[in-house]
């Protein structure tokens, strides 16, 4: 499967690390070119300094023939953006899109965004947790 | 009307001005607390600070009864979800974004915002329009919907020389208006007048009609058949 990742922070370069040792080829994009010194020197997948929302960076990444695309910026609105274009441009068949915002990760479900709010799930997990 | 306004930069803070002028109840939502003292300042308690791509500033700013919404930041992610929000979380009937990266424009349009504007296409658009194609130069862009008015030189060998203006095979409701003919008075064509190589005619014509204008003046005519 080709993989591409939009954000090589923490959770990126780790999703990046698993995906690649289970034999996925992997293509992991950042704007900060110290971030890739996440990824350790076992990583066999392409770490490419690029611009998630901008469609050259994303077609260097090859895009087209990408089977997933996961968005995990900082930012929200980018990670929006550019799973919006990943589906709606590059036809990718599975997008998922990192927003920490609860209510703005609900309103892009209802439009048809697979996403996921690290925000609401860890509440849930230390919720359950903490009650049982 | 009401409209909200989010980003009250230059872009934002004179569509304000303008919609205020005529008439409109404005509201502007700006991030920054000196740009919105600034507006307000200037015109009157108009401007909120907040983030446009928060429901809850938007509930606020009472967007739920806009007509309009406006999306007008320095950022294309802001400007997407700002106006994703305004239409599908509160049923705005009409919403426009600025487009900073020309290369965004497509993916808005596609995902239903109304009203998209590029600057960067805008000028270029109008640029392009300015520069002269072969023998075909603009003068005038009339108000009136798309029309404009271009000279047309017709060259050396044109298809339409030797013909009357009645023959020319002239695009939907082009009109040719006047003629200028060496350093001779300008002359009102009628269907009847030749039109010869090296004449200037102005042409008033819809802006989309233009390369099939330049086509029908300025093609060669094919080489007479030699006569067995």
């Amino acid at each position: 499967m080709k993989v591409i990742i939009m954000g090589c922070g923490l959770v990126g370069a780790e999703l990046a690390t698993l995906l690649d040792s289970e034999e996925n080829q992997v293509t992991i994009l950042d704007l900060d070119p110290d971030s890739f010194e996440r990824l350790p020197p076992t990583f066999k997948g392409e770490a490419l300094i690029a611009d998630g929302t901008e469609p050259e960076d994303l077609e260097r990444a090859g895009i087209e023939e990408a089977d997933v695309f996961i968005a995990l910026t900082e930012e929200d609105n980018r990670n929006i953006l550019a799973t919006q274009m990943a589906r709606d441009i590059y036809k990718v068949s599975r997008v998922l899109c990192r927003i920490y915002d609860p209510s703005r990760s609900e309103l892009y479900e209802e439009l048809g965004l697979e996403t996921f709010s690290p925000t609401r799930i860890v509440a849930h997990l230390l919720r359950q947790r903490l009650v049982g | 009307m009401y409209i909200v306004i989010v980003g009250g930069g230059r872009a934002g803070h004179s569509l304000a001005k303008t919609l205020l002028e005529e008439g409109h109840e404005v509201l502007v939502v700006d991030k920054r607390d000196e740009v919105c003292e600034e507006i307000n300042e200037e015109l009157g308690s108009i401007c909120e600070v907040g983030d446009g791509c928060d429901a809850n500033v938007l509930l606020e700013a009472g967007v739920e009864r806009a007509d309009m919404f406006v999306a007008l930041t320095g950022s294309d992610e802001d400007n997407l979800v700002a106006c994703q929000l305004a239409k599908h979380r509160f049923s705005v009937p009409r919403t426009a974004a600025r487009v900073n990266n020309p290369s965004h424009e497509a993916l808005f349009k596609g995902l239903g915002i109304d009203i998209t504007v590029s600057s960067i296409n805008l000028v270029l658009e109008q640029i392009e329009h300015e520069v002269p194609t072969r023998f075909l130069t603009h003068l005038v862009t009339l108000d009136n919907a798309s029309l404009e008015i271009v000279q047309v030189k017709i060259p050396e060998g044109s298809v339409v020389a030797g013909n009357t203006v009645g023959q020319v095979d002239l695009p939907n409701g082009a009109l040719i208006t006047l003629l200028l003919r060496d350093n001779l008075p300008p002359q009102r064509p009628n269907g009847n007048t030749v039109l010869q190589a090296g004449d200037d005619v102005l042409v008033v014509i819809n802006r989309e009609c233009e390369e099939a204008l330049r086509l029908a003046l300025t093609q060669e005519a094919a080489p007479k058949a030699e006569a067995e």
